[in-house]
Formats: structure tokens, sequence, C-alpha cells
């Protein structure tokens, strides 16, 4: 008789690789890509070209001096996934250096140094993206507009959005809008019905492109779910702790809060919740584990929405959580069929 | 009497080899024990104002100061200093010099002096300065202690200057930018511009980038210790073989 031995995790089936998730992950990006482009004319498509070569150049750069294999690392497609988040997550008008910095950070920097693909504490695009948030505040603000609402009343066409990645656009300001996270953040003393009513960014038009945005990649963290790739749980716990967080304030104060609905449909709610926070290196393991991180990453998004200083709050929502996803993984180990319960820590006397 | 005796025989002791001695403290303060790269020492000050060159050269040259003063100090009356509260009377020399140095800062430089703020003060809470005072200064006589103080003092402000060079260019694309607040007017055009049009980085401006800086330069280091040691381990063997070879020599085999 023959038998299979196979090591663990027993996980594998026939066609199951690194490089197949990977690259399933990014095709269901395409939904999402697609809207945005649709919407914000071809700056994404751009970014998504430049943050791609970067990422595979310094991964091959890395990779060289670390002496490893440069073919068999590169065919795992996760630079390239990480290029396609970041070239997603990053305004569409933003400098090609921006979009160098952040990629190239995030690869060698938050992935590499840390040992390559598997033991990076922190997610690399969410790195790549902080650094610029932070380095660059006023490029990573500047975000295109709904092409009805701006005041040149049309997208940027390619030659328009080359100038602007590439060299310098000066009427770029006539193309770019706040995004309604950041028209309602600086609303200041209006009343939510008023801010609503008067604020560009928050009227319809705006809303609704962020509302395809957030749908679309909705739809494509559903193929996810379906193939399996990701479970429900992470994404499932951030966007219900999100919505109920939300909720919770806008029934204590309506007229200044925003309600669930705006808080799910505007920035990077979907996105972050199906394809960033579902990281399987730097998420946590266990699915107990997967619902506290989630729950803590929609609390997080909130808290820095409402009372930080960034509009938008995915990407230290998600680095924080990555902070606490070994805590967490620690203390909510699922039980071992034929074991006693896990150990819950504080035991000091039987810890061994 | 015998205070004196102490002295002459603890000085008689490094005497005999002082110039390997000598060495030594340099080579330590410097490079191998390095309180910047290696004991990781001073930490707070070094990752808060190196953001420009200027900075960096005027809390280095502070601290180098106090370093040498509280060494010399220290040794002077370490024989004479009961073990139970020694950390106190270095703490009283350490805080002496710092205040001192402030005032001169106050007077001389008074815009650097603006910049810097509390991290003057904090001069007598830098762990490189009571680390050297309890470990070496008290240990031993007043001119390897100066020494000893002056290298570990230059070790440090080296690792400042670069990491603040590093910084500064990174973070607004120049080099030596506002050296006239501590070195004069005349120095006002040593800015180099090597970047024009350059966005200012603002992460290599604030303290997590002085971190990663700081990292990078501690790999590099090891990078440059082991490669050493590795060119050593290599030439070793190749000596050894030649000199086997050669079985009749006269007296030693120059390797």
């Amino acid at each position: 008789m023959a038998l299979l031995r196979i090591t663990s995790p027993h996980t594998q089936r026939a066609g199951r690789r690194t490089s197949w998730v990977m690259l399933m992950v990014i095709l269901a990006t395409i939904p999402g890509i697609a809207v945005q482009s649709w919407l914000f004319g071809w700056g994404t498509l751009i970014n998504l070209a430049i943050a791609a070569i970067t990422a595979l150049l310094s991964e091959a750069a890395v990779l060289t001096m670390r002496r490893r294999s440069v073919a068999f690392y590169l065919k795992d497609y996760s630079a390239l996934l990480t290029a396609v988040l970041l070239g997603i997550a990053l305004p569409p008008s933003v400098p090609w250096w921006v979009t160098v910095t952040a990629v190239a950070f995030a690869v060698i920097f938050a992935k590499q140094l840390y040992g390559g693909l598997g033991n990076n504490p922190f997610n690399p695009a969410m790195v790549g993206y902080a650094i610029v948030l932070v380095s660059f505040p006023v490029p990573m603000t500047q975000w295109v507009g709904a092409s009805d609402m701006v005041s040149s009343g049309s997208m940027l066409s390619l030659s328009q959005s080359l100038q602007a990645i590439f060299h310098h656009l000066p009427s770029i300001d006539s193309y770019t809008m706040a995004t309604p996270l950041d028209g309602f953040k600086h609303k200041d003393s209006l009343s939510s019905t008023a801010a609503f009513n008067s604020i560009a960014s928050l009227k319809g038009a705006n809303l609704n492109s962020w509302l395809f945005i957030n749908g679309a990649y909705l739809l494509g963290g559903l193929i996810l779910l379906a193939l399996r790739i990701i479970t429900w749980h992470t994404p499932v716990a951030v966007l219900s702790s999100l919505s109920v967080i939300s909720g919770v304030f806008y029934l204590i104060d309506p007229n200044h809060a925003a309600t669930p609905w705006f808080h799910l449909t505007t920035g990077a709610a979907m996105f972050g919740a199906f394809f960033i926070a579902t990281d399987p290196v730097t998420s946590c393991t266990s699915n107990r584990g997967k619902l506290v991180y989630g729950t803590g990453i929609g609390i997080l998004i909130y808290v820095i929405r409402t009372w930080g200083g960034y509009p938008d709050g995915i990407a230290f929502g998600v680095l924080l959580m990555n902070f606490a996803a070994p805590l967490i993984d620690y203390y909510t180990q699922p039980r071992t069929y034929g074991h006693k319960k896990a150990k819950k820590g504080l035991t000091i006397k039987e810890d061994n | 009497m015998s205070a004196d005796e102490q002295i002459l025989t603890s000085d008689a002791t490094p005497n005999n080899k002082a110039s390997a001695n000598y060495t030594e403290i340099i080579y330590n303060g410097l490079w191998k024990n390095n309180p910047a790269l290696v004991q990781l020492l001073g930490l707070c000050p070094m990752l808060a104002v190196t953001s420009t060159v200027v900075n960096a050269l005027g809390l280095g040259l502070a601290t180098t100061a106090v370093l040498m003063g509280s060494n010399m100090a220290v040794s002077l009356i370490r024989n004479y200093v009961a073990d139970a509260v020694r950390l106190p009377a270095f703490v009283m020399i350490i805080a002496s010099f710092t205040t001192c140095i402030q005032m001169i800062m106050q007077a001389y430089t008074y815009e650097l002096y603006q910049i810097l703020g509390i991290f003057i003060p904090l001069i007598v809470t830098n762990c490189v300065i009571l680390g050297r005072a309890d470990s070496f200064a008290s240990r031993n006589p007043v001119l390897p202690s100066i020494l000893d103080g002056m290298m570990m003092g230059l070790g440090f402000t080296s690792i400042l200057i670069v990491l603040g060079g590093m910084r500064e260019l990174i973070g607004q694309g120049t080099l030596f930018s506002d050296m006239q607040l501590l070195f004069g007017s005349s120095a006002a055009h040593w800015k180099i511009v090597v970047f024009h049009d350059y966005p200012n980085v603002l992460f290599a401006l604030l303290p997590p980038g002085a971190f990663i800086g700081l990292g990078i330069l501690i790999a590099m280091k090891n990078y440059l210790d082991e490669s050493q040691k590795k060119r050593l381990a290599e030439q070793k063997p190749t000596q050894g073989s030649a000199t086997s070879k050669r079985v009749r020599v006269t007296g030693q085999a120059a390797s």
C-alpha cells in the first residue's frame, strides 16, 4: 500500500501554490481597478505599471544581495501583489517618485529585510503607504474627483495623467477634490445634514463614485471568499465592528457623526477589509483570532477617521493590529482534539 | 600616604605598556566599543536631534566636552569617594559639567541652544557618560580617563554626524545647512544643496527615520567587522601552509 507522506500544513491541494493564491488575489482586484479607472482616469493603471516594475526590480536586487534564487521568488507573485495593492491605494495623480518610494520601501524594508515572504510582521503594502503618507502629505491627499464635479468638468486624459505623474501638471487642481472622508472630516461645526448639502465632496456624484469602487472591491472580495483563499472571519469582523461603532456614535449624535453606510461605502473600507486585512502572513491564523483582529481594525478605522489626523485609517489600523496579531494568536489557540484546553497565559508556575 | 602610593602604583601599571593601552582606548572608543553603534547608549538624544548635521555636531561636541570633564573629575576623586556613594557623586559631577556646557552654549551659540532645547540638560542622563565614569574613569588614572572620554565622545559625535548627514540629505536634500549657528556667520555659505527642487521627505526628519538610519549604520558596521574577520580567517591558513613548507629558516620567518 502506497502511503502518501506529506508534511503539515495539509492545505495544499493540487495547484494551490503560493503563486496561485497571489495570482488569484491580483486577479480579484480587477473589478475594482476597472471601476477606479473608469471613474478617475488612467492614473491608477499608470501607477500599477510603475509599481510593478519597481517591485520586481527591488525584489530582484535584494534577492541577489541575499544570494537567493531570484527567479524562484519572483515567480510567487508576492512582490507583484504588494505592487498591485499599493498601485490601487495611492492617489491616481501622485508623482512617480512617490510610487517608487512606497513600493521600494515596502519590498526592501518591510518584507526582505525581515527575511522575505512569510517572515514580515507588518503588511508590506501598508508600510509603504504609511511611509509616503507621512513623508509627502500634499501629493498623497490630492485625489482626483468625480469627473462631472471637478472645476474642469472632465477626466484627466491619458497624456494629462502621464504629465501629472512624470512631470508636472499645473492645472491639476482643477481635476482634484477632497474625498468624501476628507470633506466630512473638515466640515468643522456644520451639522451632518448641512454638510451633505453644502460641501461639494459630500454630494451625490462623488459619494456614488466611492460607492461603486467599494462595491467593486466587495465583488472581488466575494470571489476570494468563493475560491476559499480567505475566510469570512476577518472581513466580516472589520466591516461589522466598523458599522457597529459608527452606528453607536450615529445614534448618540446624529448631527455630527456619519452613518454606518457612509463609513462602509467611502474610502478604502471594502478594499481594506477584503484585500489588506486578510493578508495571511501578517494577520491572525486562528479563526477566533481573526475575529478579534478584524474587530480591532474596524474600531481603529473609525477612531482614526473620526478623531485622528488623517482622513482614512485603514493603513494605520492594519499596522497597529499587525503588532497585536501574535499576542491575539497566543490567546486564541484552538483546542486540539483529545487535548486539554489551550493555555490562557498567566499560569506562571506551569509555564514551560 | 597610602592613597598617594595607590595612585603611584596604579599610575605605574599602565605606564609600563602605555602606548598599547592608549591605542586600545582610541580603538575602543572610535570603533570596537563605539557608544552609539555597539553599546547603543544615549539613544534618546541621538534619535531626537540628529535631523541635521549642525544639530548633531552641536550635541555631539557638548556631550564630548561633558564626557571628558566628568571622566577627568571622576578619575581625580576615585580614591576618595566611598563605593556606596559613588553614583551620587558622579551624577553631581556630570550635572555640574552639563550646566557649564549649557551656559556656554547659551552664551555663544544661542540659536543652536534654543534648537537643541531640552536635550542639552538631558546630557546629564546620557548613559554613555555615567557608564564611562563608572566603568572606566573610576578605575583608571587621569590621563587615560580623559583620553577615553574624548574618544568615546568622538565616536558618539562621529556617528551622530553621519546619521545627521544621512537624514539631512534624505530629508531636505541639503548638507551642512545652518552651520553658522555653530561656526559664526562665515559658515553660512557652507550649505551644499545636493538635490534641487527636492520635496522634503518628512519621514527621514522624524524619529522613525532616525531608527531606520541607525539600523542601517549598525548593519554596515557589522558587515565590515564580519568581512574583516573572514579576511583574517582566510589569510591564516594560507600563511600557515606557506611557512610549513619552508622548514629550514634562520630565526623567525617573516609572517
